[in-house]
């Protein structure tokens, strides 16, 4: 649910936690994203940092500026504003991604175990756009909006040392992308070769929480040279104002 | 200037400041000197910023040969210094000179030590910071632990530093038994009455599985009203996580920056150091103050810094 008015939460002495709500919905997460916006806005000499999160806003600040109190009573102020105006336009980050093969091992077993062949999976998944709705987990890691009930698949039972940097996966009803070469138990069914975090790169992660990401099927040359491309610093990834739900009906 | 090249590594010793703020927004732990009363202390004897880098050392502190004429200053855990031998003294600048040799031995007390270098340890900045977050490789010396061969630099160094010993009841006496005290919430009310009390007044134990991550501790399990489990949100220093088996975890210094499991407290900044400190199967209790309590101890506790730091630059 979202609440009427966000809940202000001690979260130790050098914290304040703004809550909206407790689902997972655009709209709660939306909130956070505009006060984390006015918070950047309006230059508080106190703050330190902000955590975004599904239904949360976790704001850090220096002790040395301010109270709790003091800190608070100004977050109120800018947590009543609720105009979506002046909110940068979402934009969609294009993610060109090899479905199958050695790129994405599992992308048969999540036909199989849901009834589909393999390009109708690929056409799920790559059909549609998804909110990024946080960033955690590991560096550069994004939380994704919901995929398509059709092509949900479990984890598996044991999780791989080495997953390649660039891995789309699939775990339950989440889809996501590795960062960076780590373990894990997501169901991979491809790879991309756009690098999604960068600790020289300022911000070093590629995606924003409040955009939204589309996977563009491509085949294998292409990510040999793309890659190529990501390696030498001339690829340009590809980024385009979101297209509001009504206009395309693709949402 | 070249300033140190390491012998043996020691157990786990890793460059760390005080930590890589702005970046949790994109899942990028902090990081950062787990005692930051030690790191703070050390810096200001050797006459470093508030920002210097300094070497953690765990349990079991490097073998160093020194390079040059400087400064240097251990602090946090007794881990047996030595300077060619003989005790090094802590909690106080030392000369130390070309050639010579720095060592660590037994541990006696406490977890993490601390070795400041006038001018800090220079290894490039990563993200606004020089600390070391193994598990993404990132910042410190390429990311990692120290091993013997490595090479350290410093920066450069202020002139005409006394050579300062810290006032004897600015040391702290690390025990086996410490109070924390904490700030409930933010999700105190997922527990139901009786799994606060609980909280509040048992001893736990800190477990093997105790790292730079968060200490998983023992004891009675925390009763939560229905289940451990929220949509995920930020996790600040010192969160006391409980998941569903009722055992708290205090997260620490290289947590993850947001998780799903339902925290009940969070411990006072000022207690921090008292943890970083306490070893395996050493106990705590937790004592519940108010939100401005914890700050006006964080307030208290800066102005001791800043007092120090008076003290020690006086003679300058």
């Amino acid at each position: 649910m979202i609440y009427e008015i966000p809940r202000f939460l001690a979260a130790g002495d050098r914290a304040l936690l703004i809550e909206f709500g407790d689902a997972i919905d655009p709209e709660l997460n939306r909130r956070g994203r505009r006060l984390q916006f006015a918070i950047q806005e309006a230059k508080l000499p106190e703050l330190v940092e902000t955590v975004p999160t599904y239904r949360s806003l976790l704001v850090y600040y220096e002790p040395r500026q301010a109270s709790p109190a003091e800190l608070r009573a100004k977050l109120e102020v800018l947590a009543g504003d609720t105009e979506d105006e002046r909110l940068p336009e979402p934009m969609v980050t294009e993610v060109p991604t090899v479905y199958g093969g050695e790129y994405g091992p599992d992308l048969e077993f999540v036909a199989e175990h849901n009834g589909l062949l393999r390009d109708e999976v690929i056409g799920l998944h790559a059909g549609k756009v998804y909110l990024i709705y946080m960033l955690g987990f590991i560096p550069g890691f994004a939380y994704l909006g919901g995929i398509s009930p059709r092509i949900a698949a479990p984890r598996l039972a044991t999780p791989r040392a080495r997953i390649p940097a660039g891995s789309v996966g699939i775990a339950g009803n989440q889809t996501g992308i590795y960062p960076t070469e780590s373990p894990g138990g997501w169901r991979l069914i491809g790879r991309t070769p756009i690098e999604l975090f960068h600790p020289q790169k300022e911000p070093p992660a590629l995606l924003r929480m409040g955009n939204y990401v589309r996977f563009v099927p491509i085949p294998a040359e292409e990510f040999r040279r793309m890659k190529e491309e990501v390696e030498q610093g001339t690829y340009r990834v590809k980024e385009t104002p979101l297209v509001r739900e009504g206009e395309s009906g693709g949402i | 200037m070249e300033v140190f090249e390491v012998i043996q590594p020691g157990f786990l010793t890793t460059v760390q400041d005080r930590g890589r703020h702005g970046y949790q927004q994109y899942g990028v732990p902090v990081s950062g000197a787990m005692d930051s009363y030690a790191l703070t202390t050390a810096n200001l004897l050797v006459g470093n910023g508030d920002g210097a880098a300094c070497l953690e050392m765990t349990v079991l502190g490097p073998r160093l040969r020194v390079f040059g004429d400087m400064v240097v200053a251990v602090t946090g855990a007794d881990l047996s210094p030595t300077l060619n031998s003989s005790p090094l003294a802590m909690w106080e600048a030392v000369k130390v000179c070309s050639g010579d040799t720095i060592s660590f031995g037994h541990p006696r007390k406490g977890c993490r030590g601390y070795l400041a270098v006038a001018g800090g340890i220079d290894v490039p900045e990563v993200m606004g910071s020089r600390s070391t977050y193994i598990l993404s490789r990132l910042g410190g010396l390429e990311g990692r632990q120290l091993r013997s061969g490595d090479r350290l630099r410093s920066g450069r160094a202020r002139a005409g530093m006394p050579l300062k010993k810290l006032p004897p009841q600015y040391i702290p006496e690390y025990q086996a038994r410490n109070e924390l005290r904490v700030v409930l919430g933010p999700q105190d009310d997922y527990f139901t009455e009786k799994g606060i009390h609980t909280f509040l007044h048992s001893e736990y134990m800190i477990s093997v599985q105790a790292d730079r991550m968060g200490y998983r501790l023992e004891g009675p399990p925390i009763e939560h009203k229905a289940g451990a489990d929220i949509v995920s949100d930020g996790i600040p220093a010192g969160a006391v996580q409980v998941p569903g088996d009722g055992l708290p975890i205090i997260l620490l210094a290289d947590r993850q920056t947001t998780g799903g499991y339902v925290k009940v407290a969070t411990v006072s900044t000022v207690d921090l150091p008292k943890l970083a400190q306490a070893e395996m199967g050493h106990r705590v209790r937790f004592l519940q103050i108010s939100q401005e309590e914890a700050y006006q101890l964080l307030t208290e506790y800066e102005r001791t810094i800043d007092a120090l730091r008076q003290y020690i630059e006086q003679d300058r």
